[in-house]
C-alpha cells in the first residue's frame, strides 16, 4: 500500500493524464451507430500501434554490439509498425465500403 | 527530450483524439482515420530523428529497413485481403502491437539493473511482458478461430476456476520478482510463456460469433500495454495514445455486446453452450 502511494506521489502528472484519458476515451465512444462498431475497433487497433514509438526507442538506445537486443527491439518496430500501417489501411478500406453502401 | 519532440508528440496525441471522435460518425469517420494516421507518422519520423542521442548510422539503417519491411508487409495484406476477412485480421494486427509491447518489455528488463530500480518501474516491465504476452497469443488465436485454423473449442472442466488460478499465479510470480527486485532471466521467461498460455486459455472456450467482442477487448488491452510501455519512457504519447485505446476500447467491447443483445460476462464465462447472436451482421 506504501508503494502504491509513493508510486502516485511520484508521478502526480502521469496519474492524472492516466485519469484525465480515460474519460476522454469514454466519451469520444459514448453512442456511436453501430455499423460503425468494426471500423472504430480496427481504427482504435492502428492508434495502439503507438507502441511503436517505444520500439524505435529501443533501437536508438541500443548498443550497436547488443546484438539480442538490436534483433528484439528490430522485431519489434517490424511487429509494430505493421499493426500501425496495417490497421489504418484496413480501417480506410472498410470505411470506403461503408461509404459505397450508403 | 527536445520542445520540438515534445510538440510534435502533443499535436500527434490532438490528432488521436480528433480521428477518434470523427471515426464516431458516418459522415466524418473517413476523415477522422487519415488525420489519426498522420499524427502518428509524424510521432514516428519525430522519434526517429528528433533526439540528442549519439547513434551509429548502422542503427539508422536497421530502423529504417525493419519500417520499410514492416510498412510494405502491412500495407499489401490490409489492400489484398477479402472483405470478410477484416476483422480476423484487425485481430492478427492487434496481436502484432501487443508482441511489440512484449519485446520492448523483455529487452528493457535486460538493460534495467533491476536490484537499484524503483519497484513501480520494474512492475511496469514485467506488466509491459505479460500483457503485451496475453495480447499477442489471445489475438493470434482469435484470429485462428475467425479464419478457421482453429476449429475445436476445448472444455475444460471448472474452466473458468482453472483459468483464474492460472494468471493469479502469473501476477503472483511477478509480485514476487518486483518486490525481491529479482532479476533473474529464467523467471521472465516464465512471465512470458505464463502471459502467453493464458492468452489462449482466456479466448480457447469463446465461440465463433462472439470473437469480434474479444478482439474489441483484446484491443483495448494492446493499448494498456502501450500505456504501460510509454510510463516507462515517460513519453506522453504513447502514455495518452494507449490510455484512449484502451477506454475507448472497453467502451466499445460493451456497445458491442449490448449490440448483439449480450453482457460481456456472458461473453467471456458463459460461452460454453451459447452460440453467440450473429454479429457478423455488425460490420
Amino acid at each position: 500500500m506504501d508503494q502504491i502511494i509513493e508510486f502516485i506521489n511520484n508521478n502526480l502528472q502521469i496519474v492524472y493524464i492516466i485519469i484525465l484519458a480515460t474519460f476522454v476515451g469514454v466519451e469520444l465512444i459514448k453512442s456511436i451507430p453501430a455499423v460503425l462498431h468494426t471500423p472504430l475497433m480496427s481504427g482504435a487497433n492502428a492508434l495502439s500501434g503507438v507502441v511503436i514509438v517505444g520500439a524505435i526507442l529501443v533501437m536508438l538506445h541500443s548498443d550497436p554490439t547488443d546484438y539480442l537486443a538490436l534483433a528484439l527491439g528490430f522485431v519489434a518496430v517490424v511487429l509494430g509498425i505493421l499493426n500501425v500501417v496495417g490497421g489504418f489501411a484496413v480501417t480506410n478500406r472498410m470505411l470506403e465500403m461503408f461509404k459505397k453502401k450508403k | 527530450m527536445s520542445v520540438t519532440l515534445s510538440i510534435i508528440y502533443l499535436i500527434a496525441t490532438v490528432t488521436f483524439i480528433v480521428g477518434l471522435k470523427r471515426l464516431g460518425h458516418p459522415d466524418t469517420a473517413k476523415s477522422g482515420n487519415l488525420i489519426a494516421a498522420a499524427g502518428m507518422g509524424l510521432a514516428i519520423v519525430g522519434t526517429i530523428f528528433i533526439h540528442d542521442l549519439e547513434v551509429p548510422t548502422i542503427i539508422y539503417i536497421l530502423i529504417g529497413i525493419a519500417i520499410l519491411v514492416g510498412a510494405i508487409i502491412g500495407w499489401l495484406i490490409a489492400v489484398k485481403v477479402e472483405m470478410t476477412k477484416m476483422p480476423e485480421l484487425v485481430s492478427l494486427f492487434n496481436g502484432f502491437g501487443g508482441a511489440s509491447a512484449a519485446l520492448i518489455g523483455i529487452v528493457e528488463f535486460g538493460n534495467t539493473d533491476i536490484s537499484t530500480t524503483s519497484a513501480s518501474m520494474v512492475a511496469t516491465i514485467l506488466a509491459a511482458v505479460i500483457i503485451g504476452a496475453i495480447t499477442f497469443s489471445g489475438s493470434l488465436m482469435a484470429w485462428g478461430k475467425l479464419n478457421g485454423k482453429v476449429k475445436s473449442v476445448i472444455k475444460i472442466p471448472q474452466y473458468n476456476i482453472v483459468n483464474n488460478i492460472f494468471i493469479i499465479a502469473v501476477v503472483g510470480l511477478a509480485a514476487y520478482m518486483t518486490a525481491g527486485s529479482i532479476d533473474t532471466p529464467v523467471l521472465l521467461y516464465a512471465l512470458l510463456i505464463g502471459g502467453l498460455v493464458y492468452g489462449i486459455l482466456f479466448v480457447m472456450p469463446i465461440g465463433g460469433a462472439d470473437m469480434p467482442v474479444v478482439i474489441s477487448l483484446l484491443n483495448s488491452l494492446t493499448g494498456i500495454a502501450a500505456a504501460i510501455t510509454g510510463v516507462l519512457y515517460d513519453n506522453m504519447v504513447m502514455l495518452v495514445g494507449g490510455i484512449l485505446v484502451g477506454s475507448a476500447g472497453i467502451i466499445l467491447t460493451v456497445a458491442m455486446c449490448k449490440a448483439m443483445n449480450r453482457t460481456l460476462a456472458s461473453v467471456i464465462f458463459g460461452s460454453f453452450t451459447a452460440n453467440g447472436g450473429g454479429v457478423e451482421g455488425a460490420n
